[in-house]
């Protein structure tokens, strides 16, 4: 039996895993590449600072810019104490159970549902019941409930990657559970949960229909949380999709891929400090 | 005097027998030295002792175990009898914080420390371990990086820091080198002056060395509590023979 030996099959494994994360590297220089050499040349101070003129062809995008952070600002602000909240409760406040199992079910569903339909449900209930109207409110609100599921799953992922040892060693020494939960779990799954925060501002940022369908298209300098507003990723969206003009939409969308690094980056070397005195 | 007087407890786990109607007790400022082999219970009782096991679920507690004549079970800050009751695990487990960290852990849990009396916490903890002079000069350094029976003796002094009554040591040797070993006993020695010990081990020979009364359990039951003394020399039952003699086990 011919049989391929332990030599050739290793090198096969290591030419095919090398071949597989050296086109998903290239895939991704390729995309930034692409948008940022079509749009770095037409990015200027004006750009960043001016309003929006004749529906995008002139001017600048600072009020999306505005949006784009409010919104991004309400969402994360809501979804985040929510959603560690709620992991903390599953993983450490609760047994395994009938009732865990179906929350965990709805949370997974959830984080499947298509944005649009979160844009949907925002606008039915805040924007219509609540009467909200198309606001950064309703979008940042509408952005939460779509961010939450992704939130409370990574979360409760890092809360029970910490060894249940650390627990029984905290509650040996005299702690409360809550003492067990802030002193001895929290700490070590700081980063874990952050990245599931930078995940949620990630898709906050980069999505459309639920902004479309909840805080409108406004090109004006939003001035109240209950302004319509339309975030980076719209402006982008409509410059585009409707022809106005193709530079200012790479324009955008460089931004928008230079925002995203940088809160990736800010955000990492954050967690990188906190967790320094941290780790052996 | 006793300090700790077990009556009738007995433990199951979600049905499944762990100790059954166990009686025993525990003299003020002795080392009990509890032996047996894997599933007779030693554990279990340990984790009755403080009521680490009413964070287990499932598990049912029947029995009385006092404490100075007080039920433990009536005791409603349960955090404060786990500082009364300290206990050492089998596998050292340092917090991936410093040495320091690691002492002021507990004493923190209750309220801030002052810095002076928190240095001399530190110092007094560490010397009672016998660990001071090892780790005097890198007490901001991680205590992870310590070696396995230097990190063992950590928990004793973080243990000592709570300033418990009793403390508890649950086979704390098992994953230590001879040396190391000889290092904790040295130190469990000298703790017996001021604290009431309960030893588990699986290593006879340890607990020959440590105990002044050493308490046989088999599959859940008591066999035997005496001196150790008589236990490794002219034991009553014959099971307990077998097992001091390593005819089983």
């Amino acid at each position: 039996m011919g049989r391929i030996s332990p030599k050739v099959t290793e090198r096969l494994a290591k030419i095919t895993l090398w071949g597989a994360a050296i086109f998903t590297i290239g895939a991704l220089i390729f995309v930034i590449g692409f948008v940022l050499a079509g749009g770095l040349k037409h990015i200027t101070w004006a750009f960043l600072t001016e309003p929006i003129l004749d529906m995008g062809r002139a001017g600048g995008i600072l009020p999306a810019i505005v949006g784009t952070i409010l919104m991004v600002f309400v969402a994360v602000g809501i979804a985040a104490p929510l959603g560690i909240a709620s992991s903390i409760y599953l993983a450490e406040y609760t047994r395994e159970g009938k009732m865990t199992q179906a929350i965990r079910f709805g949370i997974n569903c959830l984080a499947g549902v298509p944005s649009i339909i979160f844009g949907l449900f925002g606008f039915i209930l805040f924007v219509v019941m609540l009467g909200f109207g198309w606001s950064i409110l309703s979008g940042g609100l509408s952005l939460a409930a779509m961010i939450l599921p992704t939130i409370i799953r990574t979360s409760e992922e890092a809360l029970r990657a910490v060894p249940a040892s650390y627990r029984d060693v905290a509650a040996s020494l005299g702690a409360t559970r809550w003492q067990v939960v802030t002193k001895s779990v929290l700490p070590y799954a700081l980063p874990g949960i952050l990245t599931g925060v930078i995940l949620g501002i990630g898709r906050s940022i980069e999505e459309t229909a639920v902004v479309i369908f909840t805080a409108g298209s406004a090109v004006q300098m939003p001035t109240s949380l209950f302004d319509s507003a339309r975030t980076m990723a719209v402006h982008f969206y409509i410059l585009a999709r409707e022809g106005i003009s193709n530079d200012m939409a790479y324009a955008t969308a460089a931004v928008l891929i230079c925002t995203i690094l940088v809160i990736n980056i800010s955000a990492y070397t954050m967690m990188h400090r906190l967790m320094k005195g941290r780790r052996a | 005097m006793n300090k700790i007087s077990i009556k009738d407890l007995s433990v199951s786990f979600a049905g499944k027998t762990a100790l059954k109607s166990l009686s025993l007790d525990v003299f003020e400022h002795e080392i009990l030295s509890v032996i047996g082999p894997a599933n007779s219970g030693k554990s279990t009782l340990l984790l009755c002792l403080n009521r680490m096991i009413d964070r287990i679920y499932g598990a049912r507690v029947k029995g009385k175990i006092l404490l100075d004549n007080q039920n433990i079970q009536a005791i409603e800050d349960v955090e404060e009898l786990r500082r009364r009751v300290g206990v050492v695990f089998a596998v050292p487990i340092p917090l991936p914080m410093t040495i320091r960290e690691n002492i002021l852990f507990g004493p923190k849990l209750k309220g801030r420390l002052k810095k002076s009396s928190a240095d001399e916490l530190v110092e007094a903890s560490l010397k009672a371990a016998f660990l001071w002079d090892e780790v005097k000069d890198r007490l901001e350094s991680s205590a992870v990086r310590l070696s396995g029976g230097q990190q063992q003796r950590l928990c004793i002094a973080r243990t000592i820091a709570l300033n418990p009554e009793v403390i508890m040591f649950d086979e704390p040797c098992s994953g230590l080198d001879p040396i190391s070993t000889a290092k904790v006993e040295e130190a469990l020695k000298e703790l017996k002056k001021n604290y009431t010990m309960i030893f588990v081990t699986n290593n006879t020979k340890q607990a020959a060395r440590i105990g002044d009364r050493t308490a046989f359990l088999l599959t859940g039951e008591l066999i035997e509590i005496d001196k150790t003394e008589t236990i490794f020399t002219v034991p009553s039952n014959k099971k307990t023979e077998d097992y001091v003699t390593g005819r089983f086990g």
